[in-house]
């Protein structure tokens, strides 16, 4: 095994929000070691008390994202041999999210702005409607399509500057869940939901970065939905319709 | 040095669109105010003229024709990705502005020695 007695220096970051300073720990390096393997083993050999979150381990669950060593990333299927910088890992909680402790963040607010910007269906059946056959190929399905497999992990969010400098931005995620919305034919809401990503923290603060479209780990394009959205809320306004 | 989220290049255009914008607001009063004495003070003009046939004013201009330049494209760019269909290869398209800007200022360097 080429990695027997090898280490790698890891700097981790410890305490919360009014607090937190970067400690060093010495963790042994194992081939195929995930980032979120490095955290665990620190938590169950050297540090009983350090708060993280994961749940899945397979990038499903989108819990477990940390700034590794600058970036936001998600930690599970990160592996350590693609992010080392030198023999230094640098491990710090999500960016733009208050931290409860050590790595674990607030999320309350990235989830607040997906209600603000109306991220809930709005059905415009019954339960004694017969089922609405849509085909995987229309124009507008395909849009939504691109944009539903979100898992939450607020990489984006963390890596928007928008996000850091306008409290009041919606944020990435919630206005492509928007997007997927405004293009599902069976959803009723589409005005008000349009006005709800428009003006004052809405869809047109966005300066197409693209950070989130950069570190996105399931690779969606959240600039492209929030393109999309300037585009349906000018429409609409010009003609009037909302 | 650790490399941050902004470590991209759509997030360096990002950038160099905001400067650019504040530079040239910054500097087209001063340009308005220098053509304005060509009607009150054409002596001032002359002088001033004069004056910008210096080698290194020539360069600064270079900057300005880039700055002016770049942030056209730039500006372009993204009402394309705004209002047109979405297009892959959006690094490309950021390269590409600049690359025109840069020959764009060249050529006024090249024609103004
Ligand atoms: S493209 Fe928009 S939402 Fe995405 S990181 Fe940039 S400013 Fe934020
Ligand atoms: S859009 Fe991508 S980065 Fe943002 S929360 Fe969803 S999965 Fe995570
Ligand atoms: S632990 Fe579920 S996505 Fe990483």
């Amino acid at each position: 095994m080429a990695n027997k007695g090898k280490t790698i220096k890891v700097l981790l970051s410890r305490g919360d929000n009014s607090n937190s300073a970067l400690k060093e720990y010495e963790v042994p390096a194992k081939e195929s070691q995930t980032v979120l393997d490095v955290v665990t083993w620190i938590q169950r050999n050297l540090e009983p008390d350090l708060s993280y979150r994961f749940a899945c381990r397979v990038g499903m669950c989108g819990s477990c994202a940390m700034t590794v060593n600058g970036k936001p990333r998600w930690t599970c299927r990160t592996h350590v041999s693609k992010v080392m910088d030198g023999d230094t890992i640098t491990i710090e909680p999500l960016r733009n999210m208050p931290i409860i402790k050590d790595l674990a963040c607030d999320l309350n607010e990235f989830f607040e702005k997906w209600t603000k910007a109306k991220g809930h269906f709005v059905p415009t059946k019954t339960r004694d409607d017969s089922v609405q056959i849509i085909s995987p190929k229309e124009k507008s399905r395909r849009e939504a399509n691109a944009g539903i497999e979100c898992i939450n992990c607020g990489v984006c969010y963390a890596s928007c500057d928008v996000v850091e400098n306008d409290a009041s931005y919606l944020g990435p995620a919630a206005l492509n869940r928007a997007w997927t919305l405004v293009n599902d034919v069976r959803d009723g809401g589409r005005i008000e939901r349009l006005k709800a990503v428009t003006g004052d923290g809405g869809c047109q603060s966005c300066h197409s970065q693209q950070g989130c479209t950069t570190y996105c780990p399931n690779t969606l394009n959240p600039t492209r939905s929030i393109a999309g959205l300037k585009k349906a809320a000018a429409i609409a306004t010009l003609k009037g319709e909302m | 040095m650790i490399k941050t989220h902004r470590n991209q290049p759509l997030w360096y255009a990002y950038i160099l669109h905001r400067v650019s914008g504040i530079a040239l607001a910054l500097f087209l009063p001063a340009h308005f105010y220098i053509l304005s004495l060509a009607l009150n003070e054409p002596e001032s003009l002359d002088s001033m003229l004069h004056w910008a046939e210096q080698p290194i004013v020539k360069f600064a201009e270079f900057g300005l024709v880039f700055l002016l330049a770049v942030h056209l494209f730039g500006g372009l760019r993204l009402l394309a990705l705004e209002f047109l269909p979405w297009k892959p290869g959006q690094k490309t398209f950021a390269a590409v502005a600049v690359a025109i800007a840069f020959f764009v200022a060249l050529a006024f360097l090249l024609r103004a020695i």
